[in-house]
């Protein structure tokens, strides 16, 4: 078994090699900005690095979400190409799950990442790390009395130490993580989420301006 | 390389997903998805409901492409993919896209520009372009005026419009006649069994010292809308044939009148018109009617190349591989105000690319993580 791993759900571009027992190579970049430039560089550093070549792995991963819109499109549109080129299944992980898994937490917490516009993507976990309910998007604010009293990771909590006084890393997702939490439930014949987007918002339905003027005057 | 290499090109900038597949100036495949009708009921493209198509689309469109021309992917000379102009997310999934399936396939990938595959696409219909070649570029969001001495290497800006595109001022005006999005096709039909001249409207940027090539569509859209308003609150009928006639050939003249004298300026002889509004059918009848006349040949490809379509970014490709250019790299940006000047986006070093033309375009454009 050879897994490619990615997530670009957050402001980590992450990439990671797994063979089911261990990480073979990893890479993450943090720059909210440049997802499309960062994550095929990232994808041949991690090859190389590993002395393998793309059609070596038979299957590839993909972080879901929730995350916001533009970035996570570019690691599902990938990894379903990769699928569709090699004929190996694409299997998508919630990206929190990937969070919560790298935490290794024993007691029951919280994961929340930057949804951006002053709110948070979250998630309860129990002791053994298994989620509780859909993952949702929230202002911290009102989502205060749920997550009293539990320690919370990832850079949503980080980010409202008022609503999350236990907040504590990882602050970053790590595509190492999500592929091994994939290779674990693979290896259980567990099922994996489709690979499609967990937006959680609807899409801003608004018509920009002078949409499409684009030549240069 | 091959003389007649076989391009894949992937075209993601507004709301159609399009994968075409091409050898040397010989189309293979033209496969396409559209979000128009998500967009309807907003009146225009919202670029988060097209990036969302897009995605979906996407891989599914590119296996009915390969399907539709009988070739295997192994056998792909390059992948080209549109890198700009156009809507930022919307870019971003194509130019995605296009990498994973370059690097999988181990093939060359080649950036190319929105505007110069509008005007390569007419290879593939009339051969070979001419050099240089005229071209007036007229649709939803463009409308420019350009000369392409080589369309892999250098294409240059002759005008553009100023305000309003030609096919946004069609969006517009069938909305004030309640006539739905997109305006384009349905202004065409009624305007067959209207009066051209029953209204003068007025024609912008037509004075002897306005610029020469530049359009301005905004005074002529608020003039049909104050001339509706009027009949309205008058209480009278709106000759909603004789209306969309004399709005449409307002557009028309202004835009083939220009086009001739840029041609005659420039000692160009043929002109290739493209875009969505090219298949306008009065544009097209008096366009030929007027070059006709002034002695240049009219190249307009079928109406479905002069929309949004795969196939125009794999002829551009094909023409990038033809002639030697140098591929992209794997950090190719999307870049939603690609020059028309950058007829592709090379590889190698970007020492601070900078761009000195405004990014307004979009909603949340400033980060593309938002
Ligand atoms: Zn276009």
């Amino acid at each position: 078994m050879l897994l490619l791993a990615v997530d670009t759900a957050t402001p980590a571009v992450t990439v990671a090699l797994h063979d089911g027992d261990s990480v073979v190579a990893e890479s993450t970049r943090v720059d909210a900005r440049r997802h499309g430039e960062l994550l095929l560089p990232s994808v041949d550093r991690v090859l190389t690095t590993a002395g393998l070549a793309l059609d070596a792995v038979t299957g590839v991963v993909v972080g879901v979400g929730p995350g916001p819109y533009t970035g996570l499109r570019v690691g599902l549109v990938t990894a379903a190409t990769f699928g569709s080129v090699l004929g190996v299944p694409v299997h998508g992980v919630c990206t929190l799950d990937g969070l919560a898994y790298a935490a290794g937490l024993q007691e029951p917490f919280t994961v929340a990442t930057d949804a951006r516009r002053k709110e948070v993507y979250w998630a309860r976990y129990d002791g053994s790390g298994t989620r509780s309910g859909e993952p949702a998007v929230d202002r911290p604010a009102d989502i205060a009395g749920q997550v009293a009293g539990l320690p919370a990771v990832g850079a949503g909590a980080l980010l409202y130490p008022e609503v999350f006084p236990d907040a504590r890393g990882p602050e970053h997702q790590s595509a190492a993580a999500l592929a091994a939490l994939a290779a674990g439930k693979l290896a259980a014949g567990e099922e994996l989420l489709p690979p499609r987007p967990l937006y959680l918002r609807r899409p801003d339905a608004q018509v920009p301006r002078n949409y499409k003027v684009v030549t240069p005057r | 390389m091959a003389d007649e290499p076989l391009v894949l090109g992937i075209e993601t900038s507004c709301d159609e997903t399009g994968v075409g597949i091409v050898r040397g100036t010989t189309l293979l495949a033209d496969a396409i998805a559209s979000s128009v009708d998500e967009h309807a009921r907003f009146g225009g493209v919202v670029p988060e409901v097209a990036s969302r198509a897009h995605l979906e689309a996407m891989v599914p469109t590119i296996e009915r492409a390969l399907t539709e021309a009988g070739v295997t992917a192994r056998d792909l000379d390059g992948i080209a993919v549109t890198a700009g102009p156009g809507l930022a997310g919307a870019l971003l999934v194509g130019v995605s896209a296009a990498k994973a399936y370059a690097y999988a396939l181990g093939k060359p990938l080649y950036g190319v520009n929105h505007l110069a595959s509008h005007i390569c696409v007419d290879q593939l219909e009339h051969g070979p372009l001419p050099e240089p070649t005229m071209a007036l570029l007229v649709s939803g969001g463009h409308s420019s005026l350009l000369l392409a001495p080589d369309i892999t290497a250098d294409v240059r800006p002759m005008g553009a419009t100023i305000d309003d595109a030609a096919g946004e001022a069609f969006d517009k005006i069938a909305r004030v006649l309640d006539l739905g999005f997109p305006g384009g096709p349905v202004i065409d039909r009624l305007a067959r069994e209207g009066d051209p001249e029953a209204i003068a409207f007025p024609r912008g940027l037509t004075g002897p010292r306005d610029p020469a090539y530049d359009f301005s569509f905004s005074g002529l859209k608020t003039a049909v809308a104050r001339w509706i308003e009027a009949r309205r609150h008058a209480g009278e009928e709106v000759p909603v044939r004789d209306v969309a006639a004399s709005f449409q050939e307002a557009v028309a003249d202004v835009l083939t009148r220009k086009a001739v004298r840029a041609c005659q300026d420039e000692g160009v002889d043929h002109l290739m018109i493209g875009g969505g509004v090219a298949a306008n059918s009065r544009l097209r009848a008096m366009a030929a009617e007027r070059c006709e006349r002034a002695g240049i040949r009219l190249r307009v490809p079928r109406p479905k190349l002069c929309t949004d379509n795969g196939a125009m970014v794999a002829a551009l490709g094909a023409e990038m591989v033809a002639r030697n250019r140098p591929a992209s790299d794997w950090e190719l940006s999307a870049d939603s105000s690609l020059p028309v000047t950058d007829p592709h986006v090379p590889g190698g070093p970007h020492p601070g690319r900078v761009h000195d033309h405004d990014h307004v375009h979009e909603i949340s454009k400033d980060n593309l993580y938002s």
